[in-house]
């Protein structure tokens, strides 16, 4: 029998806000954290949340993390000390891309002062593990500690690793997330290159209008436990991450193969691991990037993967209508807005929602946040999907807490 | 070039160390790197930092050596007479 796991700690750093309700309860009232085309984390002051060294040490996106993750452990209640061995505690901290702003920094050192005059701290600074290890050094986590990349769904696959990490009994715990800090010049210049980004600087899922992604930065932080381990130790239980699922596309560098038929091998991956069905699920919160193309494709997946009829009755938003895309941390921050979904049985809206594609044709909860209506009596039950460039698909299955 | 005396290059090791982190009226001659959280990544900024201002090169095996602040200050006053 599978070990179930309980999420018991939640944080955030977004454009949204510092802080996981933050994040939620903007969204559910139908505020966007997007200015300018971008999802800035403008009201993150690194010199007010962490030590001149932490932040001398850390590139953004660490910062971020570190961030993010004292909140979730604070919230978990382990801010007195770690409830379990810490060589049975993880951290997996994920980032798409890394520290980027730290090699731009140090590119400008190299190509103006040469290389004697790089600094010592940029190799530490921008190595993608740098958040996973800050995490780890400051709160004596010892068990299994690293990193993961798969672009935008790297979040997710930490999430879902983490999952396998406590199932299997390798840990009773695992801190896990992802970061992002990509609004870099060089961050703007190549994903514009790349076409992706949305040429009006507005994010709307599944409008007929989406012109692309917005980009956004930000961190999402999650403390798992066993959930036997943290019944017995009497914590507050948020929400259950129940089941992963992950395919990959073998198909193009950037575009989604369009029939989902991988993306539906995630879902359905996702629902057997939890064992529910079709039936059982009361709201996905969706990748729903704003590209013409993974909006349809994710569309599809999510007729196939639960059955036209079932998929027509369950609401289905996107985080990124609100906080824009947050690349390799986007899969954890929604985690964390869907555990705050369950949680308070509100559904946010698809912000900005208004013309339907014949080809996006659900239930994207258009206009305001509703009531989330169980299905299948409680606890509540979602599905997060995750796609990335490369192919990567992630969906994970989050039950709510009974409550 | 000029002569460099002990109290600026104090001065400047002093200010450097502080914008690594410990407070500038925590660090005396006797303060040992230890105690301030200085490590080995810090010693190579502040001996780029002192090669920049001074002359002096400062080599790994240098700095293996250095406990104190005040042996640093009196490592690269000596390189610089």
């Amino acid at each position: 029998m599978k070990r179930r796991v309980a999420v018991t700690g939640l944080g955030a750093v977004t454009p949204m806000g510092v802080g996981a309700a933050a994040l939620y309860e903007r969204w559910v009232a139908g505020e966007v954290g997007i200015v300018d085309g971008a999802g800035a984390c403008t009201d993150f002051e690194p010199s007010e949340l962490l030590t001149v060294k932490e932040v001398r040490r850390l590139d953004r996106f660490s910062q971020l993390a570190l961030v993010a993750a004292g909140e979730a452990i604070a919230d978990a209640g382990w801010d007195g000390g770690l409830p379990y061995d810490a060589m049975r505690i993880g951290c997996i901290l994920a980032t798409g891309i890394g520290g980027i702003q730290t090699i731009e920094n140090q590119h400008d050192v190299l190509r103006d002062r040469g290389p004697q005059r790089m600094s010592p701290l940029g190799i530490p600074a921008q190595m993608s593990n740098a958040a996973a290890a800050a995490i780890s050094m400051k709160y004596g986590l010892k068990g299994q500690v690293f990193s993961l990349v798969s672009a935008c769904s790297s979040g997710a696959h930490a999430i879902g690793s983490a999952l396998r990490m406590i199932q299997y009994g390798d840990a009773d715990a695992v801190v896990v997330g992802g970061a992002e800090a990509t609004l870099t010049t060089f961050g703007f210049g190549s994903f514009n290159a790349m076409q992706a980004l949305s040429p009006t600087g507005i994010s709307r899922p599944f409008d007929a209008r989406r012109d692309g992604f917005v980009m956004g930065e930000g961190a999402g932080v999650l403390v798992l436990e066993s959930a036997d381990d943290a019944a017995a130790r009497g914590a507050t239980i948020l929400g259950e991450v129940a089941g992963y699922g992950s395919t990959s596309d073998a198909y193009h560098l950037t575009a989604p193969e369009p029939s989902g038929e991988a993306a539906t091998r995630a879902i359905e991956l996702a629902m057997a691991d939890a064992g529910v069905g079709p039936d059982e699920i009361d709201y996905i919160n969706a990748h729903g990037t704003s590209t013409e193309l993974n909006d349809v494709a994710e569309t599809a997946a999510i007729k196939r993967a639960l059955g036209e009829a079932r998929a027509r009755k369950i609401p289905i938003s996107s985080t990124k209508s609100a906080t824009g895309h947050l690349l390799g941390a986007a899969g954890a921050a929604e985690a964390v807005a869907t555990v705050k979904t369950l949680l308070a049985r509100v559904i946010p809206p698809t912000l900005g929602y208004e013309v339907p594609d014949p080809d996006c044709d659900l239930d994207y909860v258009p206009g305001e946040a509703r009531p989330l209506l169980m299905a299948n009596g409680h606890p509540p039950t979602a599905i997060s999907n995750s796609f990335a460039f490369g192919g990567h698909n992630v969906a994970l299955v989050i039950r709510g807490s009974h409550g | 070039m000029a002569t460099i005396t002990a109290e600026q290059v104090e001065a400047r090791v002093v200010e450097t160390l502080a914008s690594f982190g410990p407070d500038a009226d925590q660090i005396t001659r006797e303060s040992t790197f230890e105690e301030l959280d200085i490590d080995s990544l810090d010693l190579v900024e502040l001996a780029q930092v002192v090669e920049d201002d001074y002359g002096v090169v400062l080599k790994g095996e240098d700095m293996k050596e250095l406990k104190t602040v005040g042996d640093a200050i009196d490592l690269i006053v000596s390189r610089a007479d």
